[in-house]
């Protein structure tokens, strides 16, 4: 089974996001870089689906050249394969970043290996615009499952999955080729092996230039929302707060 | 301009409050600076049983309603179809065409505007907390990124014009039209009810070709969203075994435990029990928050919390800064206590 895993490279936000002077990104001059954490699972459930069943793990990502770092990052923990699709910088909104990867599938498949699966995260940590996945999947007439917390394939290429749903779950039924997005929960990623960094580390990055356009959806500006701070009313320490704690809990009345 | 806005029912056929705010804010855009235009809602599920008061309060003038014997369960292309085919259906016996197509930011709600957005190649804005008519048939928009940690100010120009609504939009107004689904359904004052239309959409093999059966309810309990108190579990745990004091505190005050995500990451306790940006929304009355430091993924899950109380060995954590009330010290100590005070209370 030939499996292709979409990342996108993201700011790792720690206690609080800043944004550039002029508004239009993040300043991450004091941020590292990572993927987002659904693509984290869905490269782990790549890697696993490849194991049980056969075949390769191809990482693909779309961004800045500094991005190679997450597809190393991801080759380490056992992709086979990795594809850039670079851009100089601009931010590429859904429907750009879509058409890009489906020319890519597209022209995966006419050089004779195409891929049976595509997995991507739910939703990305930044943009958060949960379209990409069915975009993908409506260019290449592909059937979508999204949000999934649990995947099986069967010999035939069939495709059991199942996300929550209020509470329950809802399940569903598709066949090869097909895409799906996940969600955290779906597994529990692995960390590198040393043997899987060095090899990460020598292994070519796959390099193509796809055309920026414009998104009919137009960022502004970013800002930082007015922060609800304020300070904690401290009740005291340790297990002698308690009698406090418990009048707290009364005046809000949760108690039963 | 007309607007409209696919309405998600729960099991109960009640609508769902993700809903009534996307209800809320597609009013106000219907009504925008054009003059005012109608609301339109689409249901999927039995018309008889639509609540149609609650609908009507919502400003909803029309409803078409796609009954079970066209359309059973969901298929969110199918879904999407029938949005499209209202939305651009001009003299087919839909609406005369819609300027904005709108769904709750919910699961559903995001894929079926996704495929909406891929059906019509039209860009769709996701998580909007406002959408306004701009000049040249645009829209100005605040939508949310980083899960509301982070406002985008942005222009669409899109037509049909596609947007999902986040589920923090207009709080205090959806509250006030969710008044309607408990006693004031009568206070509606008559004629306001929407005039339902039963639509049959015409939909292919491809379009259903994705559905959902649904599982059986995963077995009562109080689920982690709609929890009324919530008992945060953190780092500050320690591991798998110190959980039971949390479970018991929740257990004592009618509520469950949530937790972080470095809880989960390190297989302490499964993955449908994480609150936080890659986990589950929480909107409890308590968020009692133990051994969290309060990173800022965390804050989007717990949030809109009402209340929050944190135990916390660290005075400078994060979290105090968010949290009503403290209280430094371990939880291992602090926990076990105010359990025994509580149940000596009786």
């Amino acid at each position: 089974m030939e499996i292709c895993v979409c990342v996108k490279r993201v700011p790792q936000v720690g206690g609080r996001i800043v944004v550039t002077p002029d508004g239009q990104e993040v300043d991450t001059r004091m941020s590292g870089f990572a993927i987002s954490p659904h693509e984290e699972c869905a490269v782990e459930e790549a890697v696993q689906l490849a194991g049980r069943y056969g075949g390769n793990v191809t990482v693909l990502t779309l961004g800045p050249a500094a991005a190679a770092e997450q597809l190393r990052d991801t080759l380490a923990l056992g992709a086979g394969r990795a594809i850039l699709l670079a851009t100089d910088g601009r931010e590429w909104g859904p429907v750009a970043t879509a058409a890009a990867i489906a020319d890519q599938v597209r022209r995966q498949a006419a050089d004779g290996a195409g891929y049976d699966l595509l997995l991507l995260g739910n939703e990305a940590a930044d943009t958060g615009d949960y379209q990409v996945g069915i975009r993908v999947a409506e260019a290449l007439g592909w059937p979508c499952a999204t949000g999934i917390k649990h995947l099986a394939i069967d010999g035939g290429g069939r495709v059991r999955a199942r996300r929550e749903y209020r509470g329950s779950e809802e399940a569903f039924e598709l066949r090869l080729p097909a895409v799906i997005t996940v969600k955290e929960g779906i597994n529990l990623p692995r960390y590198p092996s040393l043997p899987g960094r060095l090899r990460a580390k020598r292994a070519v990055i796959e390099e193509y230039h796809p055309d920026w356009q414009a998104d009919r959806l137009r960022m502004t500006g970013l800002r930082v929302p007015a922060e609800q701070r304020q300070q904690a009313t401290v009740l005291g320490t340790g297990a002698d707060a308690v009698p406090a704690l418990v009048r707290v809990l009364e005046e809000l009345g949760v108690l039963k | 301009m007309s607007v409209l806005c696919l309405v998600e029912l729960d099991s109960a056929d009640a609508v769902v409050d993700a809903s009534l705010r996307a209800l809320a804010l597609a009013r106000g855009l219907a009504a925008g600076a054009d003059g005012a235009g109608p609301l339109l809602a689409v249901t999927f599920g039995p018309a008889a049983r639509l609540p149609l008061d609650v609908l009507g309060a919502a400003g909803v003038s029309e409803v078409y309603a796609v009954e079970p014997d066209q359309l059973e369960g969901y298929a969110p292309r199918a879904w999407a179809r029938v949005l499209a085919g209202l939305a651009g259906a001009a003299g087919a016996g839909g609406p005369a065409g819609a300027g904005a197509v709108l769904a709750a930011a919910t699961d559903r709600g995001s894929e079926v505007l996704a495929y909406l957005g891929a059906i019509t190649g039209q860009p769709v804005a996701a998580n909007c907390l406002e959408i306004a008519p701009a000049p040249g048939g645009t829209y100005r928009l605040v939508r949310q990124r980083w899960a509301g940690l982070l406002l985008e100010d942005a222009v669409l120009a899109g037509s049909p014009a596609l947007a999902t609504v986040s589920a923090d939009a207009g709080a205090a107004d959806a509250g006030a039209a969710g008044a309607g689904t408990t006693g004031d359904a009568a206070a509606v004052p008559a004629g306001s009810r929407p005039v339902v239309h039963q639509h049959k959409p015409g939909l292919t093999e491809a379009d259903l070709r994705v559905r959902a059966a649904v599982s059986a309810d995963q077995g009562g309990g109080v689920s982690l969203a709609t929890a009324r108190v919530v008992v945060g579990g953190g780092r500050g745990v320690g591991g798998p075994d110190g959980f039971a004091p949390l479970e018991e505190l929740a257990d004592l005050l009618g509520g469950v435990v949530g937790v972080s995500r470095v809880v989960t990451s390190q297989g302490w306790r499964p993955h449908t029990q994480q609150v936080g940006q890659t986990g589950t929304r929480i909107t409890p009355e308590l968020y009692l928050a133990c051994g969290i430091s309060g990173a800022i993924q965390h804050m989007a899950g717990c949030g809109s919390a009402k209340h929050i109380i944190a135990v916390n060995t660290d005075p400078a954590a994060p979290i105090m800064s968010r949290a009503d009330y403290a209280v430094i010290g371990d939880l291992g100590a602090v926990i076990p206590a105010l359990v025994a005070a509580l149940r000596e209370r009786g």
